[in-house]
């Protein structure tokens, strides 16, 4: 019997051997797969029993975690002004993920950096709680709610920052979403509200401020004027007033606004064609700095690069080669020249500022639980290469600016984002591209606050002076008041 | 003169595995407390200590019964029912339940049961006498969960259990026993015949069908029982027994592959008949499709033992709560994801040592009924660790069936130690011929011990 027994115990060997094989091939190779397998849980629970950061702006809190009753995930992330600032915090769910600074953030809400050695240490020395770190935000709940309230229930996205830091002050876009169903433990009550935004016509989930891009329309004109100031021109120089400006090539000529002409068929200085915003004369401009002279200066104001912000930025986009009638539409914001809002304030606040591209930035510091400050802000200015760095125009093409922008305000057609007593400069945009025209205007006061305020689907006749400049009023009130 | 280690070498050896094994048990249980508290109170070490004391009860027990059995059984037992314990106690603070209690208790009860067997049964012969007995009793046992009025009806699909004074028992757990011993007996008594080929069929040659019919009878019968239950796992193990057995008695190939054969069909027709049988291989085949319903406990398994990885999460820190039967079939998965790849190794390692001892004994065994007990006992053993472990890890089809010495469960625990005691004593009679230790003396010192427990 001992041959037999040897065979059967070697089958037994090989079952044993089997085991063996296999319990390294799970353990081993397929790990990574296994534990992050959408139906294992296990990470998403270890990841809800930690006390994720709150999110502060001023002495608010915007999102915080709250310890639940029952259930495997310890915490549920609240949003106590939910749709006010969605758009910045996003969500924190366990079937969509995460979204906006919850997703940016990750890290340093988890502590994540920080936690991986307190984890191991903590299982060693038993049970203890973890908690991420807080997020302080630049956000200015006054200018964020006041650029809510301007907005009311018009589409629409607003831009505050700070011309000198770059700091963002309000960051606000309608229509907007609650993040706080989307945050919940409850799988149904996830996904029906995401049913719903996703079927909302209005998209409520995109971000308008950081997430489309529109025609700016007249706004860009200021572009236009920098390079022509940059390439020698000066301010007092003067331009034909046709009704018309006769495009080279086409047949499809340029018209001003409502018709007729600007100055009435007088010679019109660069200052006032800003100030009446004059198509005839932008387009002009634009057909002699040539396509590759106008997209070299918005690239220098950040077009076609990627904002290095926080959250993601679409980018703003200018053709490099252009034929001469698509030329001349960009010179006046139309055509193929698309912009996000937040590109708009960054131009608006170069000029504020002296000349200087900032570098936005939406976190103010990150601390941990017990306050000290793990990091600060990101750096002031935003470098896009090239001869000029960061320089976008120079000091005194800055200023011709700067004076330009304040007659829009004073006695052009953006008088009514005036503030009394306030140095105020702006621009107006209203662009026409098919379709319901897209209404803006970007501004500053003084040097301590630049704006962007875009209402796309306006009605047929409506104006950024009419619309959009008010909106910016009260936000750069909001910011002065500060 | 002998080349054999004297007894009291054994017992010396044996005593220091023990300490050993009470001492890794110990240790993971200070673990799995500091994974909740920060100090350790005495009580979360008391179910792996009372199963090392009772070891240690066992110990002087076999130093006087059993004095030249193996020695790394008992130890080995000691260390998989201790860590089992500590384990059983890890998926209690998961689920806020109460089942390490029971489970001391039992292991308490099934060591001691494993003491009485070393000292009713001296010489384990006697047993033979008695096979057709065991026969029926391993008869009766399968069809007492069918009986009105003590079945405790149908848990988890399966009718296994009877209830008896509050407790739920499985009574095939025991019957595996009986059978095996059922199985020795006859086996040994028709050895002969059994390998004299007089018949063809086809390449192979076999003996004439009134000396295989008993056996294919009772087996069948087993089987069909077992199939009637729905525990496929036990019909499995069973059968697998069977086979090697045979195999072990004859020596003819003609057994495993005309068996290998029988369990081939026998499994196509019961994929026919059973909707239970055919689910059960698709979710082998394919968990994830239905991970979330059919294949959930297998996933959950996997999730487990992969979230693990090759250390583990540590005892206390890996999630037991999401996998269905936590303590019973699947702890396999919570050692595996607590302790990882290392510590799931060193479990089969522990199960491959009792395996190779199991053999050794059925080599050296004194007599052929001893021989054939303690190989159909150690195959058995074996192939129900893998059946479940394999299950576990999608190498086979998952059936339930308990892990032996960890799983929770009484009549598990009671069944696999009076085993390992039936291993003792198989053990301990060949050493005790190679020793020549004197049986007169061991008959003299039996009387002695029995007077004194009527005193």
């Amino acid at each position: 019997m001992n041959r037999s027994i040897g065979r059967v115990a070697g089958v037994v060997l090989l079952l044993f051997g089997a085991l063996f094989v296999n319990l390294n091939v799970i353990t081993l190779v397929q790990a990574d797969d296994l534990a992050t397998h959408p139906a294992n849980r296990r990470l998403i629970i270890r990841e809800y029993a930690i006390e994720r950061g709150p999110m502060v702006v001023g002495e608010e809190v915007i999102a915080r975690s709250v310890e639940t009753e029952g259930g495997d995930l310890r915490y549920r992330r609240t949003y106590p002004e939910g749709p006010l600032y969605a758009h910045l915090t996003g969500y924190y769910s366990f079937i969509l993920q995460r979204a906006a600074l919850e997703s940016a953030l990750n890290e340093d809400l988890t502590g994540r950096s920080t936690e991986e050695v307190a984890q191991n240490l903590g299982e060693l020395l038993g049970a203890s709680d973890r908690a991420g770190n807080i997020v302080e935000l630049t956000i200015d709940p006054a200018v964020q709610r006041a650029a809510a309230e301007a907005l009311g229930g018009v589409t629409g996205a607003v831009v505050a920052i700070d011309p000198t830091t770059g700091a963002v002050l309000a960051s606000y876009a309608n229509p907007t979403y609650d993040p706080n169903p989307l945050s919940s433990h409850d799988p149904t009550e996830i996904r029906q509200t995401w049913e719903a935004l996703n079927a909302d016509e209005a998209r409520p989930l995109v971000d308008r401020a950081l997430r489309e891009t529109y025609p700016p329309g007249s706004t860009f004109k200021i572009v236009t004027a920098a390079a022509a100031l940059e390439a020698g021109a000066a301010p007092d120089d003067t331009f034909d007033d046709p009704e018309l400006f006769d495009v080279p090539q086409t047949t499809a000529d340029i018209p001003n606004f409502g018709g007729g002409t600007c100055n009435d068929g007088d010679p019109i200085t660069l200052a006032d064609a800003l100030r009446v915003s004059c198509n005839t004369t932008f387009a002009e401009l634009a057909v002699e700095l040539g396509a590759e002279g106008l997209a070299a200066q918005a690239e220098r104001f950040g077009f076609n690069s990627t904002v290095p912000y926080e959250l993601n930025v679409v980018e703003s986009a200018i053709p490099n080669e252009q034929d001469v009638p698509a030329t001349a539409q960009s010179g006046i914001g139309q055509r193929d020249v698309r912009a996000t809002p937040m590109q708009m304030a960054l131009v608006s606040a170069s000029i504020a500022n002296g000349g200087q591209l900032v570098r936005p930035h939406v976190v103010q510091a990150v601390r941990a639980p017990s306050g000290r400050q793990l990091r600060g802000p990101a750096g002031a200015s935003w470098d896009v290469g090239g001869p000029s760095g960061d320089r976008p125009v120079s000091p005194r093409t800055a200023d011709q600016l700067r004076q330009m922008m304040i007659s829009v305000v004073e006695n052009g057609t953006g008088t009514r984002a005036a503030i009394d007593g306030v140095e105020v400069g702006g621009k107006t945009g209203t662009a026409q591209t098919g379709g319901d025209p897209t209404v803006w205007f970007i501004g500053f006061a003084e040097e301590r606050v630049a704006v962007a305020v875009v209402l796309p689907n306006s009605s047929q006749d409506a104006t950024g002076g009419a619309l959009a400049a008010p909106i910016a009023r009260a936000v750069m009130q909001a910011a002065l008041d500060r | 003169m002998s080349t054999a280690p004297a007894s009291a070498s054994l017992r010396r050896r044996e005593l220091t595995l023990l300490v050993g094994a009470t001492l890794v048990a110990a240790g993971a249980a200070v673990l799995l407390q500091l994974s909740q508290t920060t100090d350790v109170p005495l009580t979360a070490l008391t179910p792996a200590l009372a199963v090392g004391a009772a070891g240690m009860v066992a110990h002087v027990a076999v130093r006087s019964l059993a004095p030249d059995a193996d020695p790394a059984l008992l130890p080995l037992a000691v260390l998989l029912n201790g860590l089992g314990l500590v384990f059983v106690r890890r998926v209690d603070l998961a689920t806020d339940g109460t089942l390490a209690v029971t489970q001391t208790v039992w292991s308490i009860v099934s060591i001691g049961a494993m003491c009485g067997l070393l000292l009713l049964i001296r010489e384990v012969r006697q047993l033979g006498r008695y096979q057709y007995t065991f026969g029926l009793i391993t008869l009766g046992l399968l069809l007492l969960p069918m009986v009105p009025g003590i079945t405790a009806g149908t848990i988890n699909g399966a009718r296994l259990w009877v209830r008896v004074a509050g407790m739920t028992i499985q009574p095939g757990e025991i019957a595996k026993l009986t059978m095996i011993i059922f199985l020795a007996g006859y086996l040994e008594r028709n050895r002969a015949l059994l390998s004299v080929a007089t018949q063809r069929v086809g390449p192979l040659l076999l003996p004439a069908a009134r000396y295989l019919a008993p056996v294919f009878v009772a087996a069948g019968v087993a089987l069909v029982i077992m199939a009637g239950l729905r525990d496929l796992g036990s019909a499995l193990l069973f059968f697998g027994a069977f086979v090697a057995m045979l195999y072990i008695a004859t020596g003819r190939v003609a057994y495993p592959i005309l068996g290998g054969a029988a369990f081939l069909a026998g499994s196509a027709l019961a994929y026919q008949l059973f909707s239970h049988v055919r689910v059960r291989v698709s979710i082998w085949l394919d968990p994830w499709s239905q991970v979330q319903d059919s294949g959930y406990q297998i996933a959950q398994s996997l999730f487990a033992l992969g979230t693990g990885g090759l250390t583990g999460t540590g005892p206390g820190f890996g999630r037991p709560q999401d996998i269905p039967f936590s303590a019973t079939d699947a702890i396999f998965a919570v050692v595996g994801e607590e302790l990882g790849l290392l510590g799931a190794s060193a479990l089969l390692l522990a199960y491959l040592l009792i395996v190779v001892r199991g053999f050794k004994i059925a080599l050296t065994a004194k007599d052929e009924f001893s021989t054939l007990l303690a190989a159909g006992l150690t195959v058995t053993l074996g192939f129900q660790t893998f059946v479940i472990i394999g299950g576990l890890t999608r190498l086979v089809p998952l059936t339930g069936i308990t892990l032996p010495f960890v799983s929770y469960g009484g009549s598990s625990l009671l069944s696999n130690f009076l085993l390992i005691g039936l291993l003792l004593r198989i053990s301990d009679e060949s050493r005790a011929q190679v020793t020549g230790r004197d049986r007169a003396r061991d008959r003299a010192r039996d009387r002695a011990v029995r007077q004194a427990a009527r005193a």
